[in-house]
């Protein structure tokens, strides 16, 4: 069970352009990209987070570029799960390969105030509400996501993996 | 009754078929590295033990995204780049001066055949599609594992189908079809799916010029984009490679999610306005847009027959004042071509600065960043906030036609009447 505050942008299409800015590239450590996550949508976003809470966002989110860097800096900000109406490809791909969640439900960005207390069940694919006591159903991941996830990403899966053969 | 798509992919995870939604492991031919999405993947090999590549020869390496180094953090980034390319034995690296944009680089170096599977830590590797071939843009820890094992899982995707029928008229360009597409179907409306191009405009289309639609199918959201390999492709890749390769087209009666048809007769020259790459405005409604910066480069328009183009309508004429222009070849063999053909001339003559091969300012990274509120006008595949400087500048997305004949009055112009 994961508890934290949700940070509400009620906005589509959220790129990786101002997830992480590109003038950030020539890093690529976790705790330096961290300090810029967002920045362009929201300069006081990275004073706002405490470790654990969420981000909720509307379709699309983290659209453009394939950098990693996007998911690096949202981690490194202490974001623990991303809740969208729907995710680009790429940064669905490279949430999971990091063991980050980023979770699909399509009610939760109209539904919740920023700022209100969430709590995710995984197991039960349950986001309920703490202020009000609302609960939202989302999609599971699938068996071969869930699992690269509970490894700790893609190249402990595939360590994991070759350990058994 | 399967698509290219699908049978490029059954064949890559050893199968006589799959479906869309299907999960599998599939051999990789060809991977794409840089300067900034690599370095990171190097790190976790090594944290992870991994001193050699499954194949070094399937991987091709250079570096385009901050070179020639913008500042010391980008060059400890190369320079862990370089170290990477000699302690695994890559032969196929390009080093500055020999550089080029990644995706403008591959195929003219002959790296891409039709039927092929290519990865790239870059989410503009779905240019390779205009070829025949299946390729996605990943990320780092992906591109780790695929120098590692030589596989990847993938989700088969489900194909919608654009039929592009019609001739294309005069002073609009490929640039232009999908800027029109993608102000019909927006930036999610391929989400997770693979973009099928064809029809009668394909046929007529360069080869160049269809690597700018398959180019932008991620701005769609798209897995990949493609298109069935024809005469024009085949003549393309024999003259750049011996290797053998397969030829794949989609079955008469294969399925597609949703097939979309559009008539390019009477299409105008389209103009994506901020901060989306599907805002897209047929030049005839636009008045009036001032603009401080004209900038043609990148993986999308900044090969030869964008600079040709270019140049046919920038000759004679001088650049508007109060403007400036930077062009980008993006390679050095495009570069050294368009010295030949006395092109880089005609820019300088003109007013304009030309550059080294560099995805430079087209992410913002480096050579011509905005400042605050200033306006571009720009041959680029993005122009969401803060794309290419300031987060208060503005980036409009246009055809190396129309992005030449703006340079000329400094303002947003219609190309057409330049010819």
């Amino acid at each position: 069970m994961m508890k934290g505050k949700a940070h509400v942008y009620k906005k589509d299409h959220i790129n990786t352009d101002e997830i992480i800015p590109a003038r950030y590239l020539n890093i690529d450590k976790e705790e330096e990209l961290a300090k810029h996550a967002m920045e362009d949508l929201d300069r006081d976003f990275v004073k706002k987070v405490s470790k654990g809470d969420f981000i909720v966002v509307g379709e699309n989110f983290g659209c453009g570029s394939s950098r990693e860097h996007a998911v690096w800096a949202l981690k490194g900000a202490g974001i623990s799960a991303v809740i969208a109406k729907s995710f680009a490809r790429i940064f669905f791909r490279n949430a999971i390969n990091n063991g980050f969640l980023a979770i699909e439900c399509k009610d939760v960005v109209n539904k919740v105030n920023d700022g209100d207390n969430l709590e995710i069940d995984l197991r039960r694919g349950i986001i309920k509400n703490l202020n009000n006591g609302k609960e939202f159903k989302f999609n599971p991941f699938p068996k071969f996501a869930l699992d690269i996830i509970k490894a700790g990403g893609l190249l402990n899966y595939i360590k994991t993996q070759y350990e058994k053969i | 009754m399967q698509t290219i798509t699908e049978k490029i992919l059954a064949k890559h995870a050893n199968k006589d078929k799959v479906k869309p939604g299907e999960l599998i492991n599939a051999d990789i031919d060809v991977i794409v590295c840089h300067d900034v999405t690599t370095p990171p993947a190097i790190d976790m090999l090594y944290k992870f033990g991994i001193k050699k590549a499954f194949n070094p020869d399937k991987i091709v390496v250079t570096p385009d995204h901050f070179v020639p180094n913008k500042d010391i953090k980008s060059a400890q980034l190369t320079k862990r780049l370089r170290k990477w390319v000699e302690e695994f034995h890559i032969r196929n690296y390009y080093e500055v001066g020999n550089h080029g944009i990644c995706h403008a680089l591959l195929p003219e170096q002959g790296y891409v055949v039709p039927g092929s599977l290519i990865v790239g830590a870059d989410s503009h590797t779905c240019t390779y599609g205009a070829f025949g071939a299946f390729s996605t843009g990943v990320g780092s820890t992906d591109i780790a594992a695929a120098i590692a094992t030589g596989k990847l899982w993938f989700r088969v995707p489900e194909s919608i189908k654009f039929v592009l029928d019609g001739k294309v008229p005069e002073g609009v360009y490929s640039k232009d079809i999908i800027l029109h597409i993608l102000s019909d179907i927006g930036v999610d409306g391929a989400l997770y799916k693979a973009m099928e191009f064809t029809g009668e405009v394909v046929k007529q289309l360069s080869v160049e010029a269809r690597m700018t639609i398959t180019n932008m199918a991620i701005e769609a959201g798209a897995k990949s984009g493609i298109m069935e390999p024809d005469k024009k492709v085949l003549e393309y890749v024999k003259e750049r490679t011996k290797e053998k390769f397969e030829m794949f087209k989609s079955d008469k009666d294969a399925v597609y999610r949703e097939i979309k048809e559009y008539d390019i007769s009477d299409l105008e020259p389209i103009v994506a306005f901020p901060n989306l790459p599907s805002n897209g405005v047929p030049i005839s409604k636009i008045k009036n847009i001032k603009i401080d910066q004209a900038y043609l480069g990148s993986c999308t328009n900044g090969r030869i027959e964008d600079l040709r183009i270019a140049a046919s309508i920038l000759d004679g004429n001088k650049i508007a004042k109060g403007t400036r222009m930077i062009i980008v070849p993006a390679t050095t063999e495009i570069w050294k071509q368009a010295n030949k053909e006395g092109l880089i001339d005609i820019f300088i003559e003109f007013g304009a600065v030309v550059s080294t091969p560099t995805c430079g300012a087209c992410l913002g990274g480096h050579m011509g960043i905005l400042a605050e509120g200033e306006v571009c006008i720009s041959s680029t595949n993005r122009n969401f906030t803060g794309r290419m400087g300031h987060p208060d500048s503005k980036v409009y997305l246009a055809s190396p036609a129309t992005v030449a004949a703006s340079a000329i009055e400094g303002k947003i112009t219609d190309p057409r009447e330049y010819l």
